[in-house]
Protein backbone atom coordinates (compact mmCIF):
# COMPACT_ATOMS: atom_id res chain seq x y z
CA UNK A 1 0.00 0.00 0.00
CA UNK A 2 2.74 2.45 1.05
CA UNK A 3 4.56 1.82 -2.19
CA UNK A 4 1.50 2.81 -4.20
CA UNK A 5 0.82 5.87 -2.12
CA UNK A 6 4.33 7.18 -2.80
CA UNK A 7 3.75 7.24 -6.50
CA UNK A 8 1.49 10.33 -6.83
CA UNK A 9 3.93 12.35 -4.73
CA UNK A 10 6.85 11.27 -6.88
CA UNK A 11 4.99 11.58 -10.14
CA UNK A 12 5.54 15.36 -10.44
CA UNK A 13 9.31 15.26 -10.23
CA UNK A 14 9.50 11.97 -12.08
CA UNK A 15 7.53 13.34 -15.00
CA UNK A 16 9.42 16.61 -15.10
CA UNK A 17 13.05 15.54 -14.90
CA UNK A 18 13.61 11.83 -14.68
CA UNK A 19 11.48 10.71 -17.63
CA UNK A 20 12.91 13.14 -20.23
CA UNK A 21 16.45 12.42 -18.98
CA UNK A 22 15.83 8.69 -19.19
CA UNK A 23 14.34 8.99 -22.70
CA UNK A 24 17.35 11.03 -23.83
CA UNK A 25 19.80 8.55 -22.27
CA UNK A 26 18.10 5.61 -23.97
CA UNK A 27 18.08 7.39 -27.35
CA UNK A 28 21.76 8.33 -27.03
CA UNK A 29 22.61 4.74 -26.04
CA UNK A 30 20.77 3.35 -29.09
CA UNK A 31 22.42 5.94 -31.33
CA UNK A 32 25.85 5.14 -29.88
CA UNK A 33 25.36 1.45 -30.41
CA UNK A 34 23.97 1.87 -33.93
CA UNK A 35 26.71 4.30 -35.01
CA UNK A 36 29.74 2.58 -33.44
CA UNK A 37 28.83 -0.82 -34.87
CA UNK A 38 28.28 0.74 -38.32
CA UNK A 39 24.66 -0.45 -38.34
CA UNK A 40 23.30 3.10 -38.76
CA UNK A 41 25.61 3.86 -41.72
CA UNK A 42 24.65 0.56 -43.33
CA UNK A 43 20.98 1.31 -42.78
CA UNK A 44 21.32 4.75 -44.41
CA UNK A 45 23.70 3.45 -47.09
CA UNK A 46 26.39 5.97 -46.06
CA UNK A 47 30.09 5.92 -45.26
CA UNK A 48 30.55 5.42 -41.48
CA UNK A 49 32.43 8.77 -41.07
CA UNK A 50 29.29 10.61 -42.21
CA UNK A 51 27.31 9.18 -39.27
CA UNK A 52 29.20 10.13 -36.09
CA UNK A 53 28.40 8.49 -32.78
CA UNK A 54 27.54 10.57 -29.67
CA UNK A 55 31.00 9.72 -28.27
CA UNK A 56 32.66 11.10 -31.42
CA UNK A 57 30.55 14.25 -31.24
CA UNK A 58 31.47 14.69 -27.58
CA UNK A 59 35.13 14.29 -28.40
CA UNK A 60 34.82 16.84 -31.29
CA UNK A 61 33.14 19.18 -28.81
CA UNK A 62 36.08 18.82 -26.42
CA UNK A 63 38.88 18.97 -28.99
CA UNK A 64 37.46 22.07 -30.70
CA UNK A 65 36.34 23.72 -27.46
CA UNK A 66 38.10 27.04 -27.93
CA UNK A 67 36.97 27.45 -31.55
CA UNK A 68 33.42 26.38 -30.70
CA UNK A 69 33.33 28.68 -27.68
CA UNK A 70 34.46 31.64 -29.81
CA UNK A 71 31.82 30.96 -32.47
CA UNK A 72 29.11 30.20 -29.90
CA UNK A 73 29.88 33.55 -28.22
CA UNK A 74 29.38 35.38 -31.54
CA UNK A 75 26.09 33.57 -32.27
CA UNK A 76 24.87 33.95 -28.70
CA UNK A 77 25.23 37.71 -28.88
CA UNK A 78 23.34 37.78 -32.18
CA UNK A 79 20.56 35.66 -30.70
CA UNK A 80 20.36 37.56 -27.42
CA UNK A 81 20.43 41.12 -28.72
CA UNK A 82 18.33 40.26 -31.79
CA UNK A 83 15.77 38.69 -29.48
CA UNK A 84 15.76 41.80 -27.26
CA UNK A 85 15.16 44.06 -30.26
CA UNK A 86 12.39 41.74 -31.47
CA UNK A 87 10.89 41.72 -27.98
CA UNK A 88 10.93 45.51 -27.74
CA UNK A 89 9.41 45.88 -31.22
CA UNK A 90 6.79 43.18 -30.54
CA UNK A 91 5.79 44.76 -27.23
CA UNK A 92 5.77 48.19 -28.84
CA UNK A 93 3.53 46.95 -31.61
CA UNK A 94 1.15 45.30 -29.18
CA UNK A 95 0.95 48.09 -26.62
CA UNK A 96 1.49 51.36 -28.45
CA UNK A 97 -0.97 50.46 -31.17
CA UNK A 98 -3.57 49.29 -28.67
CA UNK A 99 -5.34 52.66 -28.42
CA UNK A 100 -5.32 53.06 -32.22
CA UNK A 101 -7.32 50.12 -33.54
CA UNK A 102 -7.34 51.43 -37.14
CA UNK A 103 -3.53 51.63 -37.24
CA UNK A 104 -3.28 48.07 -35.95
CA UNK A 105 -5.79 46.88 -38.53
CA UNK A 106 -3.91 48.63 -41.34
CA UNK A 107 -0.45 47.26 -40.46
CA UNK A 108 -1.50 43.76 -39.43
CA UNK A 109 -1.74 42.30 -42.98
CA UNK A 110 1.66 43.85 -43.82
CA UNK A 111 3.25 42.22 -40.82
CA UNK A 112 1.68 38.84 -41.54
CA UNK A 113 2.87 39.21 -45.15
CA UNK A 114 6.40 40.07 -44.02
CA UNK A 115 6.63 36.65 -42.36
CA UNK A 116 5.96 34.96 -45.67
CA UNK A 117 9.10 36.54 -47.23
CA UNK A 118 11.71 33.74 -47.21
CA UNK A 119 14.37 34.94 -44.81
CA UNK A 120 17.05 33.08 -46.79
CA UNK A 121 16.32 35.36 -49.77
CA UNK A 122 16.01 38.45 -47.64
CA UNK A 123 19.17 37.93 -45.57
CA UNK A 124 21.69 38.83 -48.34
CA UNK A 125 19.81 42.10 -48.95
CA UNK A 126 20.14 42.97 -45.26
CA UNK A 127 23.89 42.30 -45.51
CA UNK A 128 24.04 44.72 -48.46
CA UNK A 129 22.11 47.31 -46.42
CA UNK A 130 23.71 46.91 -43.00
CA UNK A 131 27.18 45.62 -43.87
CA UNK A 132 29.12 42.57 -42.84
CA UNK A 133 29.03 43.05 -39.06
CA UNK A 134 26.52 42.08 -36.37
CA UNK A 135 23.70 44.41 -37.57
CA UNK A 136 22.20 42.31 -40.40
CA UNK A 137 22.14 39.29 -38.05
CA UNK A 138 20.42 41.33 -35.35
CA UNK A 139 17.91 42.56 -37.93
CA UNK A 140 17.09 39.00 -39.07
CA UNK A 141 16.80 37.59 -35.54
CA UNK A 142 14.68 40.58 -34.50
CA UNK A 143 12.44 40.21 -37.56
CA UNK A 144 11.84 36.53 -36.84
CA UNK A 145 11.29 37.04 -33.08
CA UNK A 146 9.08 40.09 -33.51
CA UNK A 147 6.18 38.23 -35.08
CA UNK A 148 5.17 35.69 -32.39
CA UNK A 149 5.71 38.27 -29.64
CA UNK A 150 3.67 40.97 -31.39
CA UNK A 151 0.80 38.64 -32.28
CA UNK A 152 0.67 37.06 -28.81
CA UNK A 153 0.75 40.48 -27.09
CA UNK A 154 -1.95 41.89 -29.37
CA UNK A 155 -4.13 38.81 -28.74
CA UNK A 156 -3.49 39.10 -24.99
CA UNK A 157 -4.58 42.73 -24.98
CA UNK A 158 -7.72 41.86 -26.89
CA UNK A 159 -8.57 39.15 -24.33
CA UNK A 160 -9.18 41.74 -21.58
CA UNK A 161 -12.58 41.22 -19.94
CA UNK A 162 -14.92 44.06 -21.02
CA UNK A 163 -16.71 43.81 -17.66
CA UNK A 164 -13.41 44.45 -15.87
CA UNK A 165 -12.89 47.49 -18.10
CA UNK A 166 -16.30 48.86 -17.09
CA UNK A 167 -15.51 48.21 -13.44
CA UNK A 168 -12.18 50.07 -13.82
CA UNK A 169 -13.97 53.00 -15.48
CA UNK A 170 -16.32 53.38 -12.51
CA UNK A 171 -13.20 53.26 -10.30
CA UNK A 172 -11.90 56.36 -12.11
CA UNK A 173 -9.13 54.66 -14.09
CA UNK A 174 -7.54 56.84 -16.79
CA UNK A 175 -6.60 55.31 -20.14
CA UNK A 176 -2.99 54.86 -18.99
CA UNK A 177 -4.08 53.31 -15.67
CA UNK A 178 -6.40 50.94 -17.52
CA UNK A 179 -3.44 49.84 -19.65
CA UNK A 180 -0.98 49.53 -16.79
CA UNK A 181 -3.22 48.06 -14.08
CA UNK A 182 -5.56 45.86 -16.11
CA UNK A 183 -4.55 45.30 -19.72
CA UNK A 184 -0.79 44.83 -19.41
CA UNK A 185 -0.99 42.17 -16.66
CA UNK A 186 -3.73 40.38 -18.64
CA UNK A 187 -1.53 40.32 -21.74
CA UNK A 188 1.68 39.35 -19.94
CA UNK A 189 1.21 35.53 -19.96
CA UNK A 190 0.42 35.73 -23.69
CA UNK A 191 3.58 37.77 -24.30
CA UNK A 192 5.64 35.15 -22.48
CA UNK A 193 4.17 32.41 -24.67
CA UNK A 194 5.10 34.39 -27.78
CA UNK A 195 8.58 35.10 -26.41
CA UNK A 196 9.18 31.41 -25.70
CA UNK A 197 8.26 30.51 -29.28
CA UNK A 198 10.58 33.30 -30.48
CA UNK A 199 13.41 31.90 -28.30
CA UNK A 200 13.27 28.54 -30.05
CA UNK A 201 13.45 30.00 -33.56
CA UNK A 202 15.96 32.78 -32.85
CA UNK A 203 19.03 30.46 -33.33
CA UNK A 204 17.75 29.42 -36.77
CA UNK A 205 17.44 33.09 -37.72
CA UNK A 206 20.99 33.77 -36.48
CA UNK A 207 22.35 30.90 -38.62
CA UNK A 208 20.56 32.23 -41.72
CA UNK A 209 22.03 35.65 -40.99
CA UNK A 210 25.52 34.19 -40.74
CA UNK A 211 25.07 32.23 -43.95
CA UNK A 212 24.29 35.44 -45.81
CA UNK A 213 27.65 36.88 -44.86
CA UNK A 214 29.83 36.44 -41.79
CA UNK A 215 33.34 35.32 -40.83
CA UNK A 216 32.49 33.89 -37.40
CA UNK A 217 29.63 32.16 -35.61
CA UNK A 218 28.20 28.66 -35.30
CA UNK A 219 26.36 29.10 -38.63
CA UNK A 220 29.64 29.82 -40.42
CA UNK A 221 31.25 26.79 -38.77
CA UNK A 222 28.30 24.55 -39.68
CA UNK A 223 28.49 25.60 -43.33
CA UNK A 224 32.27 25.04 -43.48
CA UNK A 225 32.00 21.65 -41.80
CA UNK A 226 29.14 20.69 -44.09
CA UNK A 227 31.32 21.44 -47.15
CA UNK A 228 34.29 19.55 -45.64
CA UNK A 229 32.05 16.66 -44.48
CA UNK A 230 33.37 17.15 -40.93
CA UNK A 231 30.18 15.74 -39.51
CA UNK A 232 31.36 15.25 -35.93
CA UNK A 233 32.12 18.97 -35.46
CA UNK A 234 29.00 19.89 -37.43
CA UNK A 235 26.93 17.92 -34.96
CA UNK A 236 28.88 19.49 -32.06
CA UNK A 237 28.11 23.01 -33.36
CA UNK A 238 24.44 22.08 -33.89
CA UNK A 239 24.34 20.75 -30.34
CA UNK A 240 25.61 24.10 -29.04
CA UNK A 241 23.03 25.93 -31.12
CA UNK A 242 20.27 23.82 -29.59
CA UNK A 243 21.76 24.46 -26.13
CA UNK A 244 21.55 28.22 -26.76
CA UNK A 245 17.85 27.89 -27.66
CA UNK A 246 17.19 25.78 -24.55
CA UNK A 247 19.08 28.30 -22.38
CA UNK A 248 17.09 31.27 -23.69
CA UNK A 249 13.83 29.34 -23.37
CA UNK A 250 14.65 28.29 -19.79
CA UNK A 251 15.57 31.86 -18.88
CA UNK A 252 12.18 33.03 -20.12
CA UNK A 253 10.33 30.20 -18.38
CA UNK A 254 12.09 31.14 -15.14
CA UNK A 255 11.22 34.82 -15.56
CA UNK A 256 7.62 33.86 -16.29
CA UNK A 257 7.41 31.80 -13.11
CA UNK A 258 8.81 34.72 -11.10
CA UNK A 259 6.66 37.42 -12.67
CA UNK A 260 3.34 35.73 -13.55
CA UNK A 261 2.77 34.44 -10.04
CA UNK A 262 -1.03 34.45 -10.22
CA UNK A 263 -1.34 31.58 -12.68
CA UNK B 1 -30.52 61.64 -5.40
CA UNK B 2 -31.14 59.31 -8.38
CA UNK B 3 -33.91 59.99 -10.83
CA UNK B 4 -34.68 58.48 -14.20
CA UNK B 5 -37.46 59.98 -16.27
CA UNK B 6 -39.05 58.18 -19.21
CA UNK B 7 -35.83 56.41 -20.18
CA UNK B 8 -35.83 54.06 -23.15
CA UNK B 9 -32.90 52.18 -24.54
CA UNK B 10 -32.43 50.05 -27.64
CA UNK B 11 -29.56 48.10 -29.16
CA UNK B 12 -30.30 48.58 -32.83
CA UNK B 13 -33.68 46.97 -33.41
CA UNK B 14 -33.71 45.35 -29.99
CA UNK B 15 -35.61 47.36 -27.39
CA UNK B 16 -34.09 46.79 -23.93
CA UNK B 17 -35.91 49.41 -21.82
CA UNK B 18 -39.23 51.12 -22.48
CA UNK B 19 -40.16 54.49 -20.89
CA UNK B 20 -39.05 53.70 -17.39
CA UNK B 21 -39.21 56.03 -14.36
CA UNK B 22 -37.23 55.60 -11.14
CA UNK B 23 -36.75 57.76 -8.06
CA UNK B 24 -34.36 57.08 -5.21
CA UNK B 25 -33.66 59.39 -2.26
CA UNK B 26 -30.20 59.75 -0.69
CA UNK B 27 -29.21 56.80 1.52
CA UNK B 28 -32.08 54.78 0.09
CA UNK B 29 -31.69 51.27 -1.23
CA UNK B 30 -33.63 50.41 -4.36
CA UNK B 31 -33.76 46.88 -5.76
CA UNK B 32 -34.54 45.98 -9.35
CA UNK B 33 -35.89 42.50 -9.95
CA UNK B 34 -37.05 40.99 -13.20
CA UNK B 35 -36.79 37.99 -15.47
CA UNK B 36 -33.37 37.02 -16.85
CA UNK B 37 -32.24 39.18 -19.76
CA UNK B 38 -34.87 41.86 -19.14
CA UNK B 39 -32.33 44.68 -19.16
CA UNK B 40 -31.59 45.05 -15.42
CA UNK B 41 -27.83 45.23 -15.97
CA UNK B 42 -28.30 47.64 -18.88
CA UNK B 43 -30.37 49.87 -16.60
CA UNK B 44 -27.56 49.82 -14.04
CA UNK B 45 -25.01 50.76 -16.70
CA UNK B 46 -27.25 53.61 -17.84
CA UNK B 47 -27.54 54.96 -14.29
CA UNK B 48 -23.77 54.60 -13.78
CA UNK B 49 -23.03 56.62 -16.93
CA UNK B 50 -21.38 53.71 -18.75
CA UNK B 51 -24.03 54.10 -21.46
CA UNK B 52 -26.36 56.88 -22.50
CA UNK B 53 -30.08 56.03 -22.90
CA UNK B 54 -31.66 56.32 -26.36
CA UNK B 55 -34.33 58.58 -24.85
CA UNK B 56 -35.18 60.13 -21.48
CA UNK B 57 -33.16 61.78 -18.72
CA UNK B 58 -31.08 60.43 -15.85
CA UNK B 59 -29.74 62.41 -12.93
CA UNK B 60 -27.39 61.13 -10.25
CA UNK B 61 -26.60 63.51 -7.40
CA UNK B 62 -27.53 66.46 -9.59
CA UNK B 63 -25.38 65.33 -12.56
CA UNK B 64 -26.88 64.47 -15.93
CA UNK B 65 -23.96 64.00 -18.34
CA UNK B 66 -22.62 60.41 -18.59
CA UNK B 67 -19.06 61.35 -17.55
CA UNK B 68 -20.42 63.17 -14.48
CA UNK B 69 -22.65 60.23 -13.57
CA UNK B 70 -19.64 57.94 -13.95
CA UNK B 71 -17.73 60.10 -11.48
CA UNK B 72 -20.56 59.68 -8.95
CA UNK B 73 -21.15 55.96 -9.21
CA UNK B 74 -19.14 52.85 -8.33
CA UNK B 75 -20.16 49.55 -9.91
CA UNK B 76 -19.89 46.16 -8.26
CA UNK B 77 -20.19 43.66 -11.10
CA UNK B 78 -21.83 40.25 -11.02
CA UNK B 79 -18.51 38.42 -10.90
CA UNK B 80 -16.12 39.84 -8.33
CA UNK B 81 -13.53 40.63 -11.05
CA UNK B 82 -10.76 40.97 -8.50
CA UNK B 83 -7.45 41.42 -10.29
CA UNK B 84 -5.57 38.16 -9.64
CA UNK B 85 -2.15 39.83 -9.70
CA UNK B 86 -3.00 42.18 -6.82
CA UNK B 87 -3.39 41.37 -3.13
CA UNK B 88 -6.81 41.71 -1.48
CA UNK B 89 -5.67 45.04 -0.02
CA UNK B 90 -4.43 46.42 -3.35
CA UNK B 91 -7.67 45.33 -5.02
CA UNK B 92 -9.68 47.17 -2.37
CA UNK B 93 -7.50 50.27 -2.78
CA UNK B 94 -7.77 50.35 -6.58
CA UNK B 95 -9.97 53.46 -6.83
CA UNK B 96 -7.71 55.40 -4.45
CA UNK B 97 -4.63 54.45 -6.51
CA UNK B 98 -6.43 55.44 -9.71
CA UNK B 99 -7.13 58.83 -8.19
CA UNK B 100 -3.42 59.32 -7.55
CA UNK B 101 -3.03 58.27 -3.89
CA UNK B 102 0.39 56.85 -2.99
CA UNK B 103 0.47 53.11 -2.47
CA UNK B 104 1.12 53.36 1.28
CA UNK B 105 -1.65 55.89 1.89
CA UNK B 106 -4.14 53.97 -0.27
CA UNK B 107 -3.35 50.70 1.52
CA UNK B 108 -3.72 52.35 4.91
CA UNK B 109 -7.10 53.84 4.06
CA UNK B 110 -8.52 50.63 2.54
CA UNK B 111 -6.90 48.49 5.25
CA UNK B 112 -8.81 50.28 8.01
CA UNK B 113 -12.01 48.58 6.83
CA UNK B 114 -10.59 45.06 6.62
CA UNK B 115 -11.40 44.12 10.19
CA UNK B 116 -14.96 45.40 9.95
CA UNK B 117 -15.41 43.36 6.75
CA UNK B 118 -14.16 40.17 8.41
CA UNK B 119 -11.04 40.23 6.28
CA UNK B 120 -8.38 40.97 8.91
CA UNK B 121 -5.27 38.90 8.30
CA UNK B 122 -6.05 38.46 4.60
CA UNK B 123 -4.68 41.81 3.42
CA UNK B 124 -1.79 40.25 1.56
CA UNK B 125 -3.72 37.22 0.25
CA UNK B 126 -4.18 36.91 -3.49
CA UNK B 127 -7.81 36.54 -4.71
CA UNK B 128 -7.20 32.86 -5.56
CA UNK B 129 -6.49 32.23 -1.86
CA UNK B 130 -9.84 33.65 -0.69
CA UNK B 131 -13.21 31.93 -0.39
CA UNK B 132 -16.15 33.01 -2.56
CA UNK B 133 -17.73 35.03 0.25
CA UNK B 134 -14.44 36.76 1.07
CA UNK B 135 -13.88 37.64 -2.56
CA UNK B 136 -17.32 39.26 -2.73
CA UNK B 137 -16.55 41.20 0.44
CA UNK B 138 -13.29 42.48 -1.06
CA UNK B 139 -15.23 43.43 -4.22
CA UNK B 140 -17.79 45.31 -2.13
CA UNK B 141 -15.01 46.97 -0.14
CA UNK B 142 -13.39 48.08 -3.43
CA UNK B 143 -16.73 49.64 -4.45
CA UNK B 144 -17.18 51.30 -1.05
CA UNK B 145 -13.62 52.66 -0.81
CA UNK B 146 -14.19 54.45 -4.13
CA UNK B 147 -16.21 56.89 -1.99
CA UNK B 148 -18.87 57.55 -4.67
CA UNK B 149 -22.32 58.83 -3.70
CA UNK B 150 -24.08 55.95 -5.54
CA UNK B 151 -23.26 52.24 -5.34
CA UNK B 152 -24.55 50.13 -8.22
CA UNK B 153 -24.57 46.45 -7.23
CA UNK B 154 -25.21 44.01 -10.09
CA UNK B 155 -26.38 40.69 -8.60
CA UNK B 156 -23.50 40.84 -6.14
CA UNK B 157 -24.11 37.43 -4.55
CA UNK B 158 -25.45 35.48 -7.54
CA UNK B 159 -22.32 33.36 -7.83
CA UNK B 160 -22.38 32.19 -4.20
CA UNK B 161 -23.94 29.06 -2.71
CA UNK B 162 -27.24 29.46 -0.79
CA UNK B 163 -25.74 29.48 2.73
CA UNK B 164 -22.95 31.92 1.91
CA UNK B 165 -25.44 34.09 0.05
CA UNK B 166 -27.70 34.33 3.11
CA UNK B 167 -24.69 35.16 5.28
CA UNK B 168 -23.54 37.82 2.86
CA UNK B 169 -27.00 39.40 2.75
CA UNK B 170 -27.00 39.67 6.54
CA UNK B 171 -23.50 41.07 6.41
CA UNK B 172 -24.36 43.66 3.72
CA UNK B 173 -27.47 44.69 5.71
CA UNK B 174 -25.31 45.36 8.77
CA UNK B 175 -22.68 47.19 6.69
CA UNK B 176 -25.36 49.47 5.18
CA UNK B 177 -27.00 50.10 8.56
CA UNK B 178 -23.63 51.12 10.03
CA UNK B 179 -22.63 53.26 7.03
CA UNK B 180 -25.78 54.21 5.03
CA UNK B 181 -25.22 54.63 1.30
CA UNK B 182 -27.41 55.22 -1.71
CA UNK B 183 -27.61 51.86 -3.44
CA UNK B 184 -29.22 50.49 -6.58
CA UNK B 185 -29.22 46.72 -6.34
CA UNK B 186 -29.99 44.40 -9.24
CA UNK B 187 -31.08 40.93 -8.19
CA UNK B 188 -32.94 37.96 -9.57
CA UNK B 189 -33.65 36.82 -6.01
CA UNK B 190 -36.88 38.37 -4.67
CA UNK B 191 -36.07 37.46 -1.08
CA UNK B 192 -32.67 39.15 -1.30
CA UNK B 193 -34.24 42.26 -2.87
CA UNK B 194 -37.03 42.51 -0.24
CA UNK B 195 -34.60 42.00 2.63
CA UNK B 196 -31.88 44.43 1.54
CA UNK B 197 -33.86 47.23 -0.14
CA UNK B 198 -36.32 49.85 1.09
CA UNK B 199 -38.25 49.54 -2.14
CA UNK B 200 -38.39 46.88 -4.81
CA UNK B 201 -39.17 47.60 -8.45
CA UNK B 202 -40.44 44.58 -10.38
CA UNK B 203 -39.59 44.81 -14.08
CA UNK B 204 -41.26 43.06 -16.99
CA UNK B 205 -39.53 40.94 -19.64
CA UNK B 206 -37.83 42.77 -22.50
CA UNK B 207 -38.36 45.62 -23.13
CA UNK B 208 -38.22 46.34 -19.39
CA UNK B 209 -41.12 48.32 -17.94
CA UNK B 210 -42.13 48.81 -14.31
CA UNK B 211 -44.77 46.18 -13.42
CA UNK B 212 -45.05 47.03 -9.75
CA UNK B 213 -43.16 48.94 -7.10
CA UNK B 214 -43.50 47.77 -3.51
CA UNK B 215 -42.07 48.77 -0.17
CA UNK B 216 -40.11 46.25 1.89
CA UNK B 217 -41.70 45.39 5.28
CA UNK B 218 -38.48 45.35 7.34
CA UNK B 219 -35.47 46.51 5.35
CA UNK B 220 -32.13 45.15 6.63
CA UNK B 221 -33.61 43.86 9.92
CA UNK B 222 -30.86 42.65 12.28
CA UNK B 223 -32.19 39.08 12.42
CA UNK B 224 -32.36 38.05 8.78
CA UNK B 225 -33.81 34.58 9.37
CA UNK B 226 -36.65 35.97 11.48
CA UNK B 227 -37.29 38.82 9.05
CA UNK B 228 -37.69 36.63 5.97
CA UNK B 229 -40.16 34.29 7.69
CA UNK B 230 -42.32 37.11 9.08
CA UNK B 231 -45.89 36.98 7.64
CA UNK B 232 -45.60 40.54 6.26
CA UNK B 233 -42.40 39.58 4.45
CA UNK B 234 -43.95 36.39 3.07
CA UNK B 235 -46.95 38.36 1.83
CA UNK B 236 -44.71 40.94 0.15
CA UNK B 237 -42.69 38.13 -1.46
CA UNK B 238 -45.86 36.55 -2.83
CA UNK B 239 -47.01 39.89 -4.19
CA UNK B 240 -43.65 40.48 -5.87
CA UNK B 241 -43.70 36.95 -7.24
CA UNK B 242 -47.16 37.50 -8.72
CA UNK B 243 -45.95 40.75 -10.31
CA UNK B 244 -42.91 38.96 -11.72
CA UNK B 245 -45.17 36.34 -13.30
CA UNK B 246 -47.44 39.03 -14.75
CA UNK B 247 -44.40 40.83 -16.18
CA UNK B 248 -42.94 37.68 -17.74
CA UNK B 249 -46.10 36.90 -19.72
Amino acid sequence: MTRWRLIPAMRGKLAKWLLPALTLAVLIAIWQLAASTGALADLLGLEPFLVPSPAEIASALWENRSLLAEDAWVTMREIFFGFLIGLAAGLGFGFLLRPFEWVRLSVYPLIVGSQAVPILVFAPILVVWFGYGIWPKLAIVALICFFPIAVATADGLRSVDPEAQKMMRTLDASRAQMLWRLEAPTALPFTFSGAKIAATIAPIAAVFGEWAGADAGLGVLIREDSARLATDRLFAASFLLAALAVALYSLLALAERRIVTWR
Amino acid sequence: MVSARAISHAYGELEAIDRLDLELPAHGVLALVGPSGCGKSTLLELLAGLQQPSAGEIEVDGAGAPAERLARCALMPQRDLLLPWLSALDNAALALRNRGARRGAAREEAGRLFEQFGLAGFERARPAELSGGMRQRVAFLRTLVAGKPLLALDEPFASLDAITRAEMQGWLARALSADPRTVVLVSHDIEEALYLADRVVVLSGRPARVVEELGAPAPRAPDRDAAVTDPAFVAARERAMAALHRGSQ
